[in-house]
């Protein structure tokens, strides 16, 4: 089976960045059918660049990037949109619109000519927000949702659209650790009963061990490493990446890589010179 | 679906709405005329070259159309200029579009007298140019590498509405003392009789300024979720900005070029009805069409009787109330910065 999304050697660049500073150079990945993949990596690694190259919100200074089989130079906005779903960190705070109208908004790139949604549009919003909890929530105003309920909200927008990639930036970023856990479940029921394949996008090293098939390394806008959590997240690797003291154990629960950092102590002089006085 | 009989009520009791107006503007003037005259006028028993025809006529009925047609574009491009700087205090008058165009069409009366339907062209595409450039020099005085910050946004639009006001004042002061009066008057905002044939050029420049806006509806809503969000859900969202500035800015142009630089119907109208119909588009900008045809005849029709018989402007009326609106919104719903 070919894979789903291919990027060949992708270079990236800003508009107005200095002349040879690139968000990305010489990206190469690929994404399968139905896995999930965990893109991570230091601030300011290139992370969320590649969801924006993936959605062709800004296109490649130099590389391709295929999805199912065809470069996404060919695919219109529109028609990519009804494959390739995003489910951002955050929506903006004033959001007059109710959750079901927002969740509607998924329907867009189905019918882009269209001025009003049909029955089947309003099925298929109705669907997205019972699998994600929101249907009580339909008739409320976005804007007084709290951070885990905008959370599936999001989530449910995006499943509205019907992807075949589902890409989630940083999604458990805002969220305690009960919605955490509520948002980490949806996603694998999601992957499992639609076989959508998903990319997630997290600072979060041992959720994205506990979750994902495959890891995806960034670093100063270069791959580092892919391949499986216990391959990728190596305690040498990780502590010249992040420039801090990594260890990796792992799961007495999964068995997965866990990853701590050891922080560093207080400067020793000062605290004993404290004590002996 | 619910949404598609949610508009057709909307349209319905708005048009209601507005026959009402229609009805008691026709009836109210400085002229005393009787509802017995006036009836008679309209239904073709009075003398059609008696006074009260020539009233009716030639002054009441085209007056009542320029009000209405002035009132709903500049409700719309105020709607327009909301949804595209994702802004809700943005409006004509506020962003200095207003003054632009009215720079535009000082420019283009310089050049020879209003009347005709080439001369109601000239004002607007005169008024259209103005209003493009201090659109553009707005936007790119406001904008950051983030989006247009609502204050920054605000604060160049005055400046700039400051800037044209400067230069309009040059221009005028070049003219032939006889017309300044005229000048000095539309520039206050005010409807008058305009002849047919213009009024209809108006309408129909003003109906392709409407439908680059509300053809454009849904995507507008799905504007709202930011730039970014709105190019993953697959919309265009350059063209579709282009589209609704192109729109929102022509109509101001043609309301200016007829009426005036009127300032605060863009705000007044559509919150007003965002509270009614909500924050989609496909209701709120059509229901905006005729929401402010209705607001702008009822204040008009104010404007001409509360004086009697002398005459306000309804631009002054419009400020008077649009100003403390906007106070109002600023304290409330941004109160601590957006």
């Amino acid at each position: 089976m070919r894979p789903l999304v291919v990027v060949q050697d992708v270079d990236f660049a800003y508009p107005g960045a200095p002349a040879g500073r690139l968000a990305l150079a010489h990206v190469a990945l690929t994404v399968e059918t139905g896995e999930i993949v965990g893109v991570i990596g230091p601030n300011s690694a290139g992370k969320t660049t590649i969801i924006r190259l993936l959605t062709k919100v800004v296109t490649p200074l130099r590389g391709t990037i295929v999805f199912d089989g065809a470069s996404l130079a060919g695919w219109s906005r529109w028609e990519l949109a009804r494959h390739v779903a995003v489910v951002p960190q955050d929506m903006p705070a004033a959001l007059p619109f109710t959750v079901e109208q927002l969740v509607l908004m998924g329907r867009y790139p189905h019918a882009p000519r269209r001025f009003f949604e049909t029955p089947a549009d309003l099925a298929a919003a109705r669907a997205a927000m019972a699998e994600t909890g929101v249907t009580e929530l339909a008739r409320v105003p976005v804007q007084t949702l709290s951070g885990g309920e905008r959370q599936r909200v999001m989530v449910a927008r995006a499943l509205a659209q019907e992807p075949r990639l589902l890409i989630l930036d940083e999604p458990t970023a805002h969220l305690d650790l009960r919605y955490q856990a509520e948002c980490i479940g949806l996603l694998r029921r999601i992957n499992r009963e639609r076989g959508t394949t998903v990319v997630l996008v997290s600072h979060d090293l041992n959720l994205a061990a506990e979750v994902c098939d495959r890891l995806v390394l960034l670093s100063a806008g270069r791959v580092v490493r892919v391949g499986s959590p216990s391959d990728v997240l190596d305690a040498g690797r990780l502590s010249a990446v992040y420039g801090c003291d990594v260890m990796v154990t792992s799961s007495a629960v999964t068995g997965r890589p866990l990853v701590q950092v050891r922080w560093p102590e207080p400067a020793a002089r000062g605290g004993e010179t404290r004590i002996r006085v | 679906m619910i949404e598609r009989r949610r508009l057709v009520l909307v349209l319905a009791s708005l048009a209601g709405a507005l026959a009402v107006a229609v009805v008691a503007a026709t009836f109210l003037g400085s002229a005393r005329l009787s509802p017995g005259e006036v009836l008679a006028v309209l239904t073709g028993r009075a003398d059609a070259s008696g006074t009260e025809s020539v009233v009716i006529w030639g002054v009441r009925l085209p007056r009542i159309a320029a009000a209405a047609l002035a009132g709903g574009a500049l409700a719309v491009a105020g709607a327009g200029f909301q949804a595209l700087t994702r802004n809700p205090l943005a409006e004509p008058s506020v962003l200095g579009v207003s003054s632009g165009a009215a720079l535009g069409v000082v420019v283009a009366q310089l050049m020879g007298p209003a009347g005709g339907v080439t001369d109601a062209l000239r004002l607007t595409v005169f008024g259209f140019a103005g209003a493009v450039t201090a659109g553009v020099v707005v936007y790119l005085i406001a904008a950051t590498g983030a989006g247009l910050p609502v204050q920054t946004l605000l604060l160049a639009g005055v400046i700039v509405g400051m800037f044209f006001a400067a230069a309009i004042t040059v221009v005028t002061s070049l003219v032939d003392i006889n017309r300044l009066g005229g000048i000095v008057h539309w520039l206050l905002g005010n409807v008058s009789a305009i002849p047919p044939r213009a009024l209809a050029v108006f309408a129909m420049l003003g109906m392709v300024g409407f439908w680059l806006i509300a053809g454009q509806a849904r995507q507008l809503n799905v504007l709202a979720l930011g730039e970014e969000a709105a190019l993953q859900l697959g919309v265009n969202a350059e063209r579709l900005k282009l589209r609704v500035f192109v729109g929102s800015a022509l109509l101001t142009a043609c309301v200016v070029a007829f009426a005036g630089p009127i300032g605060f119907v863009g705000l007044i109208v559509p919150h007003s009805l965002r509270m009614v119909v909500g924050p989609d588009h496909r209701l709120l900008v059509p229901a905006a069409l005729v929401g402010g045809a209705i607001f702008l005849l009822v204040a008009d029709t104010l404007a001409r009787n509360v004086v009697a018989p002398a005459e306000l402007s309804v631009g002054v009326l419009t400020s008077l109330c649009g100003a403390p609106f906007f106070i109002y919104l600023l304290r409330t719903r941004y109160r601590g910065g957006l």
